[in-house]
Formats: structure tokens, sequence, C-alpha cells
């Protein structure tokens, strides 16, 4: 038995045999469809349109979402988000499955809080892949601190007038509407609302952020907002109330963030172990040095912790009481554990490991945005701290 | 038109296979399973015949235990209407599994049945063609194109001299090639719908046949491992390992 990507995963006694063929029929989509483009896209900074409509056809981006929106929801649990946040991850590309789903932070706000006639505008053809949303939190002035955020909307009869701007917009170039945070109110989080902001309004501009350290696939962005007129039926939940809409937003993408980066970490393993079998120094293989085996033993066993503490969370989002500040310290762990199997990767391939074009180069350039983006180690730890009432 | 397709549990190709300890067999435990890369080329065809407004039922069958139920359901989440499992012990031989398809087809009567030309486990290519004799069934076997035409079934076959055209009047058995079509993926809509698709589960009793052995494996050992090759000085040196070594020339 050797150590890769499957091997290296303890058994889940969740799974039932229609996650497991989800698995296969979804690696099989992503060997096909997306990994032999994977590091050409990566590098050109951009992923071909096509891919969303492929993408929907496959069930993968109406993952969970409700089946009358065009989602696919019968049936299924956190095992499928699980196995499909895994499989995405395994391209080793972050930058694709960020930006291919970055609906999956976009479009719960519309569906948890939006109007049903916003939903049923909205949700379809983004489910389809024929239209695309993104979600517009941080500023260039401040992003963790949500509830100083400055980009106003007045109310000026029917509409909301909106000025302003938004950075590292994951998705941002292309999105047709941006789930937007803006200030309708006074200071603080009482004065926060959730605007659903359409990307072909007057006023409304945007430039790539194409210089990033990693996720060069993803089409980040800056929005500016320039006396947009935003109608108030855009309005996603009450007005005042979109504190409350951005903080339940975040459960879901922790735990996506969480099992993607246990994965990517697990892709580090794969490597470095199939390295280690075959590349030979001092007259034996990497494999039989001592110091490079205790390397592999520590990523295995931190990926083991991570795997349980995923699960373990998962199991509570499926009875119905997830604890906020168990996920936020999980992303943190997962973050910890993915930036220790890159590091220790990377020492094991060494020169091979820092040229481009392998999936150890990349996820080493990606643990930052995974560490920092969706709340920061810092914050998360401070959150959980308050969620135990500490 | 009713088709019949044959699915067999195998392990999955991208595994490398290992051999028991003892040599009594291939290592199946915690292996990686799926369907027969042939036999999934047989599900798309008979899948494509359907949307294509030529077949009107696709039956996907496996013959083993209970697991091979997984493959059934791939089948159905690839597009086949329902299912039978026939229930034995794994590792029938091939003669037993074409009498058990022989039962089905008596009890179904499709206009066609297409199987995968070989398992990529014992390799036999032998099932397809064992199922034309004893249904009394016309076959074209190594399918590279399959063409209804009429009460007719234009298959081309990919021979060693090429490729060869031959009609056969329906029903019939087809056996497929790699290059007959490329499977499609499911999707996890069709997945979840898979699940409520009728499986129905015979015993060999039902279909009055009965589960007999010819054939008994002895062992089975890994290939030798490949020798590290070496570079030749010159051509000289190339000509003479040839000639004194490999004895290739003279």
């Amino acid at each position: 038995m050797s150590l890769d990507f499957d091997s290296a995963r303890m058994p889940n006694p969740n799974l039932r045999e229609e996650h497991h063929e989800w698995r296969t029929q979804l690696r099989r989509f992503i060997d096909s469809e997306i990994i032999p483009y994977a590091e050409d896209w990566d590098e050109a900074g951009h992923i071909p349109i096509e891919l969303w409509p492929k993408a929907a056809a496959v069930g993968l981006l109406g993952l969970g979402y409700p089946e009358q929106y065009g989602g696919i929801s019968e049936g299924i649990d956190s095992w499928h988000s699980w196995i499909a946040n895994e499989e995405l991850a395994r391209i080793g590309v972050g930058g694709i499955p960020a930006s291919l789903m970055v609906h999956g932070i976009g479009l719960p706000p519309v569906l948890n809080w939006g109007s049903d006639e916003l939903k049923e505008r909205i949700a379809p053809p983004v489910l389809a892949g024929e239209k695309h949303i993104a979600l517009g939190i941080t500023e260039p002035g401040g992003g963790s601190d949500v509830a100083q955020l400055a980009t106003t909307a007045v109310r000026d009869g029917d509409h909301y007038v909106v000025n302003g701007s938004k950075t590292f917009i994951t998705g941002g170039m292309r999105a047709n509407w941006v789930s937007t945070a803006v200030r309708t109110g006074g200071e603080g989080a009482g004065g926060v609302s959730m605007l659903l902001i359409p990307t072909d309004a007057e006023g409304f501009s945007r430039t790539q952020l194409d210089r990033k350290q990693g996720w060069w696939a993803s089409d980040t962005a800056t929005l500016y907002f320039d006396d947009v007129r935003v109608p108030v039926e855009n309005l996603i939940g009450e007005e005042n109330q979109g504190f409350l809409v951005i903080m339940t937003n975040f459960n879901g993408e922790r735990m996506a963030m969480a099992a993607a980066m246990e994965a990517l970490g697990r892709v580090c393993l794969e490597e470095a172990v199939e390295w280690a079998r075959e590349r030979k120094t001092f007259g034996k293989r990497l494999a039989d040095h001592q110091v490079i085996r205790h390397k592999i033993a520590q990523m295995k066993q931190r990926l083991n912790a991570t795997q349980a503490y995923i699960r373990v969370c998962f199991e509570t989002i499926e009875a119905g009481n997830p604890n906020p500040g168990d996920i936020a310290l999980l992303k943190v762990q997962a973050s910890e554990t993915m930036e220790f199997c890159a590091r220790e990767a990377m020492q094991i391939l060494g020169g091979i490991g820092y040229m481009r074009g392998s999936r150890v180069e990349r996820i080493y350039r990606e643990v930052r945005v995974n560490a920092i983006g969706g709340g920061s180690e810092e914050i998360m730890r401070d959150l959980a701290t308050r969620q135990y009432g500490v | 038109m009713k088709v019949l397709v044959a699915v067999k549990r195998v392990v999955d190709y991208n595994v490398k296979v290992r051999a028991k300890a003892d040599g009594s067999d291939v290592d199946l435990n915690n292996v990686k399973m799926a369907i027969n890369p042939f036999c999934e080329i047989a599900v798309e065809e008979a899948v494509r015949l359907k949307e294509a407004g030529t077949a009107t039922e696709v039956i996907a069958v496996s013959i083993g235990d209970k697991a091979c139920q997984e493959q059934i359901r791939t089948a159905l989440a690839l597009g086949a209407d329902r299912g039978i499992q026939v229930e034995t012990e794994s590792n029938v031989e091939p003669l037993v599994v074409a009498k058990l398809l022989k039962g089905v087809v008596d009890k179904e009567q499709p206009q066609l049945v297409i199987l995968g030309k070989q398992s990529i486990d014992g390799d036999n290519n032998q099932t397809g063609q064992m199922l034309g004799a004893l249904a009394n069934m016309p076959q074209g076997t190594f399918a590279s194109e399959v063409v209804v035409d009429g009460d007719k079934l234009n298959v081309t076959r990919e021979v060693d001299g090429g490729l060869q055209t031959v009609s056969l009047n329906l029903p019939a058995v087809v056996t497929t090639d790699l290059r007959l079509n490329e499977p499609r993926y499911a999707s996890l809509p069709n997945i979840m719908k898979a699940k409520k698709k009728q499986l129905d589960v015979y015993s060999p009793a039902d279909l009055g046949v009965e589960v007999t052995s010819h054939l008994t494996q002895v062992s089975v050992e890994p290939p030798a491992e490949r020798q590290a090759g070496i570079k030749v000085e010159d051509v000289d040196q190339l000509v003479d390992k040839l000639k004194n070594e490999a004895k290739v020339i003279s």
C-alpha cells in the first residue's frame, strides 16, 4: 500500500454507495474536462467560460441547491459536498475551484434571504452556468472588520444609489451580479445591508487583480461603484440586517475551504511520497532516510487529525447543530495542515518542487490565500474564543 | 427495440494489482472496483441507441455476488432503464456466464445484446461469442461502429487486417472494441435517480442454469520485473550485442 490521494483518506462510515459513485463520476469529469488544461488555464490567468455549463451538467454547480431553481438537493448531504471539494482540490490549481464555484458564496445570501422574485430571477441561470454571481464584502479600506465597511447605499425613491468600492473579489471580473455588503444605516454592524448589484448597471466598473501570488486562474477584481442605481427589489433580506446575512454565509464557506485545504495537503503528501520512493540519494531511496520518513509520518498524522475534525463538523451540520467556533478553528487546523504539508513536500521534492508546473509548487503559493481568505487564522481564533464565551 | 447490456465488476483500471502472497489469486482486499471499461462502452452504445430513438429500453445485467449491484447502479446512472443481477459467487467462468446470459435473453427477449469484447481481469474474450452460439444469434465482435438498418445491424469490426463490416439479422450479439465510443460520465442527478430504478435479482436456478466449473486457477504471479537497460558506446557495440547477446540478427 502506498500513500496516494485515495489511500491516505481515512474511512468515513457516513459514505454510502452513491457517494462513492459521485466521486468516481466527478473524478472522470475533472480528469477529462479540467486536469489536461489546468496548468495552461492557470498560466493564462483565466478559465474558458464553456466550463460552467459543463460543470452544471455534471451536477457540480447545482450541488445542494433547491431543485426548483435547477439545483440538486433530494438525497444530497454534506458528504457529497465534501467529496466535491476534495476532488476539485485534487486538480492542484486553486484558482479553478475558487472561480468555478464562487457562486457557493455569492448565491446563498440570495437563496437564504432574498425575495421569491429575486431567487427565481437569479438562481436558475447561475446554477445552469449561464450567468455568474460573486460576493462583495472586503473593501480597500478594510476586510475582516465587516462592521466598519464604508460603501454606501442611499435610498432614492425606488432605488438605492451606491458609492464605494470592493476589492479581492473572487469571480469579480466575470460576475453578472455581486451580492454586496453596503452601508444603508448608521455606523457599525447595525447599519449594513446586502444588496444584489448587477454589473451592467451604469456607474459600475472593475479592474482585474491579475498579479497574485496564487489563484492565477481566478478572475479576482476590484469593483467600483460610482452613483450606481440599484432597484430596491434587489435588497437581500431586510434593510440593515446585512450583518446577519453575511455571518450566516460563513460556515458553509469555511467548511468548503477546510475540505479543500486538507485535500491539498493530501496532494502534497501524494507527490512527496511518490518522489521519495523513486529518488535515490546516498545509495538509497529518499524514502529510506529516517529524516524523510518522519516528514511523511508527520504529514499523514496531521492530515488524519484534520480529516477526523472535518468529519465531526460535517456530522454536527448533518445533525443540525453546528458550532461556529469549532468550524472557525477547523479552518485554522486545515490551513496549518496545508501549510505544513506544502512545506515538507517541497523539502522532499527539492529542486524539482521549486519548478513551475508541479502541483506542490502551486499549492505552496496558494497556502496564504487559504489561510487569509474566508476569515484569517487570527480572526478565526478570536471568533472561536468569543463563541466559547471566554 | 429492447437492448440488453452486460456489465462486469472488475478491478479499476487505475489500480496496480498485486498477487496474493500465497499466489492463489489477485489481492482484492481494499481495492477499488469499477465497471469493466469495455462494458462501459457497451452501456454507452446502448444509451446512445436509446437517445437516437432506436432502442426503447436498455437493461443492464451483471452476474456475481451482491457487490456487483454497484456496477449495475453505475450503468443505471449512465442511462440504462433497469437492472438485473444474477446472483452467483464471484469468479464464474465464461461458459457459465454465457449460459446465464442466455437465460436472461430467453426471459427478456432483447433484439440486441451488447457486451464488452473482454474484461480487463480475465481477458478471456469468450462470453459474447459463447452467448451468440448458445442463443443461436449472429454475432459482430470487436465493434468499432454499430448502425441499425431496419431489421438488420451493420457492425464494423476491428480485425487484424483493418476494418470488416458485417450485416447481421436481428436479434444479434455485439461485443465492443475500444474505439466504438467514448463513454460519458454520469451526472449527480442521474446517480441519485439510479437509486430508484428497478433492479431484479435472479438465481441461476430461476434461469434454469446449473453453475458448474471446468477451470481451476493454478497460480497467480506478478510479471517478471524488467531489468534496467544500458547505453551502448557505439554502433559496433550495438551490432555485437544484437548478434551475440540478443541473437536477433545473424
